[in-house]
């Protein structure tokens, strides 16, 4: 029996190993987004590799152990819990669940989608190959017999299946139903181990960009609908992407994995992602810089327009193909009425906070005297190397150039001691009193920039 | 789909009206929370890879989840629902509806109250259920569980052999006293003179008159379990009068359900198909609905071993859908895969434009709309979608149309046209769909 304590032990330690092995590649994985095709630098998967043998091996030897044990492993005390990662939904939940789901089915019954589901759990030979790194986060089924299964990944590959198997060309269809990821749960923040997935999809050789636009006005009656607050839906298309990397001179074999730094870029500064890729994927600093240019730029159909000009980018065959496609979405978007929510992703080459503007002719002293207090009180400002500017022109620029606020000086505003105060996205203008004008500018650029 | 939608909401609906609320649980639970609680069908539990962690298996009923829901958050007294898919790695018998993964809409009411009341609308719910489905005549099977008990003491079937017998006795219902009679001496050693005495009992079934006639039977009267069993019933049976359901509820002897948890009340509905013959039995088609009584399972999950006492009821709609798509299939019923109402057309080429700003206007003011995702597509292709999917209203714009400020409004059944002034469109659709 005393050995039996002693197995029992070494088992609980062992365990313990293998969780803390885990926990260490979590944090380091921490900024990877969750998402499917990334790469990384050579030496990330070679550090990567490295401690996933030895997770393997820990976690081998842990089975080992277990055997040992045997299969009748006494009385269970056992800890009255549901597994990792998982949740029961209480009533309240339950309630709030509801109506969530309320709102999204009447979406996308409204646009004409029929409704289907899937098993569970789907053939193990299904899946594999489908999801690159992140196989070994699938919940495979125990061998008993019969045939090998793993509870699904998404929603997508069984529609792929279902699409395959029932020979159908034409589908919208939507599908709510849970899926299965064996990740590090950090459910605090909402991220579980079973956790509901709402797809719809339209399958089809359609003519372009119809369906897509239509995708795209269900995201903004969702949610809309569902009165969470003020949101963006960022674009972008996979060609214009590699188009600008092979401008950029970026090397095939490398288009993967800056993809993935450049990714990061919702959630760290472009420093971090420009030392990334140079300092850990190897990526020449001019390459780093000239993709900088590029891929710090968001804004709306404007931003598709300029990039059309681009000299190099439009000798790009996929690029142009990314850009085409993105102008006439973005037609239709604007058929839709939903244009203003959806920017394109666009990266700005200045840091330019204010520009300083006039309403009327002869008014460059003015303007001259009102940049230069704010660039005294450290505010980055701009002003038009134009005597008389036309007010058109000042405010197309900083649309252009993707500068929030201008500050307005006109002649009536002058007499009353104030400056009006313009924000470029919304085109709100508020009189703000001249000694007031720092600390309002100040106020307002430690708000995000995208603001729809 | 569709069908199993409007079955759920059915489902859903009624265990609302009856003051329920909504609960799920996870897929899986730890392995060691399903242990022991199945009997001989814990082989057919799923389970999954050990990958290391926690050693899982995908649920297998909905109720042994809800005892641990109620024991890990101390809850002493709840009415719930719980509609979810359930795995078991049974032989699958497609044609009976029988499949390895399966929805099952769960009502369960826990807590200690006065005998009989929640039991009773158990049972009324089936009912309502049932009889709100039109699957045709039903019949709910009762019996009790300490009354099975009283009965094997009293022909002298040992405890041992307490879960084989039962399952023979089960396939009454498939098949003749014969044959479960042979079954039970051949294969699981039962003396023939019990087998007979057993025979004598569990063949017997009717309504509350046979409850009295149990309690005069001379043996069964003098057995402790068979008494409280029978008072039970007995109340049961008033209380389902007082519902108005009792001509639809049988006491049945030979009802010995499968699982380990029962300690009380048992009950199952099956479908009775009206042979063409009068005279004939009707044959059941299969159980449709069970539950029962089960009032130790939650003091296994209790670290103290405090007990909650639970009833409920199981809807197996699976086999329903298979009852309804068929009845549907037969009667050539036409089953609509969307709910649109509007579809937006074009006579013309380069119109799209037209079309797209035209159903932004329809989806947001809520209309279920679509539209042909081509630029130009023809007049005739669009109108045979709509006669396909079912579509009832179609909004044509053309050129003409739009120099005049009108839209055309047509009914795909009836082919006849209008045209209505833009503005007023929305308007007038809304009218027409809330009319239909």
């Amino acid at each position: 029996m005393a050995e039996r304590a002693a197995l029992e032990e070494l088992v609980r330690l062992q365990g313990e190993r293998v969780r803390g092995l885990k926990q260490q590649k979590a944090s380091a994985e921490q900024v990877r987004p969750r998402r499917q095709g990334r790469g990384q630098s050579k030496a990330e998967e070679d550090r990567a590799g490295v401690v996933c043998t030895e997770i393997e091996e820990e976690v081998a030897k842990l089975l080992k152990l277990k055997a040992q044990l045997g299969p009748d492993e006494g009385k269970q005390k056992f800890v009255l819990k549901t597994p990792k990662g998982t949740r029961d939904y209480s009533p309240r939940q339950m309630a709030v669940r509801e109506k969530v789901f309320e709102v999204i089915i009447s979406c996308f019954k409204r646009h004409g989608a029929e409704v289907i589901d899937t098993p569970v759990f789907e053939l193990k030979e299904t899946l594999t190959g489908k999801y690159g790194e992140d196989s070994k986060l699938i919940y495979d089924l125990k061998d008993q017999g019969g045939e090998l299964l793993s509870l699904r990944y998404d929603l997508t590959v069984p529609f792929a299946r279902y699409l395959a198997m029932n020979k159908l060309t034409n589908i919208k269809r939507y599908h709510i139903a849970k899926v299965y990821r064996r990740d590090n749960p950090a459910m605090t923040r909402g991220r579980y181990r079973e956790f509901y997935q709402c797809d719809f999809d339209i399958a089809g050789q359609f003519d372009p960009m119809i369906p897509d636009a239509e995708c795209l006005k269900i995201m903004c009656e969702i949610l809309s609908s569902l009165q969470i607050g003020d949101f963006l839906v960022k674009v972008n298309d996979r060609r214009i992407l590699d188009g600008m990397f092979a401008i950029c001179g970026v090397p095939d074999s490398k288009f993967r994995t800056i993809c993935s730094s450049v990714d990061k870029l919702d959630k760290v500064s472009w420093e971090e992602v420009k030392n990334e890729m140079v300092g850990e994927k190897g990526l020449a600093p001019e390459v780093a810089d000239h993709i900088g240019d590029y891929v710090q730029q968001h804004g709306g159909v404007s931003l598709v327009k300029q990039l059309l000009q681009d000299p190099k980018l439009s000798q790009n065959k996929q690029a142009l193909e990314g850009l085409g496609d993105l102008k006439l979405l973005f037609e239709y978007l604007t058929l839709f009425g939903i244009a203003d929510k959806a920017l394109e992703e666009k990266v700005r080459t200045t840091e330019t906070q204010v520009l300083v503007a006039s309403a009327q002719k002869k008014l460059l002293e003015e303007r001259l005297k009102l940049v230069s207090e704010l660039w005294d009180a450290g505010i980055k400002a701009e002003l038009l190397y134009k005597k008389n500017p036309k007010l058109l022109n000042q405010l197309q620029y900083c649309e252009e150039t993707g500068i929030p606020l201008v500050a307005i000086i006109g002649e009536q505003e002058l007499k009353d001691g104030v400056i009006k105060l313009r924000s470029v996205a919304s085109r709100e203008e508020v009189d703000i009193r001249r000694e007031d004008l720092v600390e309002e500018i100040k106020r307002r650029t430690n708000q995000p920039i995208c603001i729809c | 789909m569709v069908v199993r939608e409007k079955i759920l909401d059915m489902v859903v609906s009624c265990f609302k009206r009856h003051g329920a609320k909504g609960l799920d649980t996870p897929a899986f639970e730890l392995k060691e929370m399903l242990t022991e609680k199945y009997g001989e069908d814990s082989m057919l539990i799923y389970d999954l890879k050990d990958q290391g962690g926690e050693l899982l298996s995908l649920r297998y009923d909905l109720t042994v989840p809800f005892a641990r829901y109620l024991a890990m958050n101390k809850v002493k007294k709840m009415k719930r629902y719980h509609v979810g898919k359930v795995w078991r790695r049974e032989s699958p018998t497609i044609v009976q509806g029988r499949y390895r993964e399966f929805c099952q809409c769960d009502f369960d009411i826990a807590g200690q109250f006065d005998p009989m009341i929640p039991d009773a609308e158990c049972l009324k719910i089936m009912c309502e259920i049932l009889s709100g489905l039109q699957l045709g005549d039903f019949l709910i099977k009762v019996n009790d569980r300490r009354i099975l008990d009283g009965i094997f003491a009293v022909c002298g079937i040992p405890e041992s052999k307490f879960h084989a017998i039962c399952s023979s006795i089960d396939k009454l219902d498939k098949m003749s006293w014969k044959d479960v009679r042979h079954e039970m001496v051949a294969k699981k050693g039962l003396a023939p003179e019990v087998a007979d005495r057993i025979g004598d009992y569990v063949q017997c079934h009717g309504g509350v008159s046979l409850v009295e006639q149990m309690f005069q039977d001379s043996e069964l009267s003098q057995n402790q379990h068979a008494l409280e069993g029978l008072r039970d019933l007995k109340l049961l049976f008033e209380y389902l009068t007082l519902f108005g359901v009792a001509e639809k509820i049988s006491f049945d002897l030979s009802l010995a359900r499968g699982l380990d948890y029962y300690t009380g009340v048992i009950y199952e509905a099956v479908l009775l198909q009206t042979s063409a013959r009068a005279g004939e039995e009707p044959l059941n088609v299969g159980s449709v609905a069970a539950g029962g009584r089960y009032d130790g399972l939650v003091g296994m999950f209790d670290p103290k071993g405090h007990k909650v006492p639970c009833v409920g009821l199981s809807i197996g709609v699976e086999r329903i859908f298979s009852i309804v798509e068929q009845r549907m299939k037969n009667v050539g019923e036409k089953i609509r895969t969307t709910e649109t109402e509007v579809f937006v057309a074009t006579p013309q080429k380069n119109f799209l434009q037209e079309r797209l700003k035209l159903i932004a206007e329809l989806w947001d003011a809520g209309i279920k709309a679509e539209l042909m995702y081509k630029n130009n597509p023809k007049l005739l292709t669009q109108l045979r979608y709509c006669e396909n999917m079912g579509i009832p209203l179609m909004v044509i714009i053309g050129e003409q149309e739009l120099k005049e400020g009108v839209i055309k409004l047509r009914s795909v059944a009836s082919r006849e046209e209008v045209a209505i002034k833009r503005e007023n469109l929305v308007a007038e659709i809304q009218k027409r769909l809330s009319e239909s």
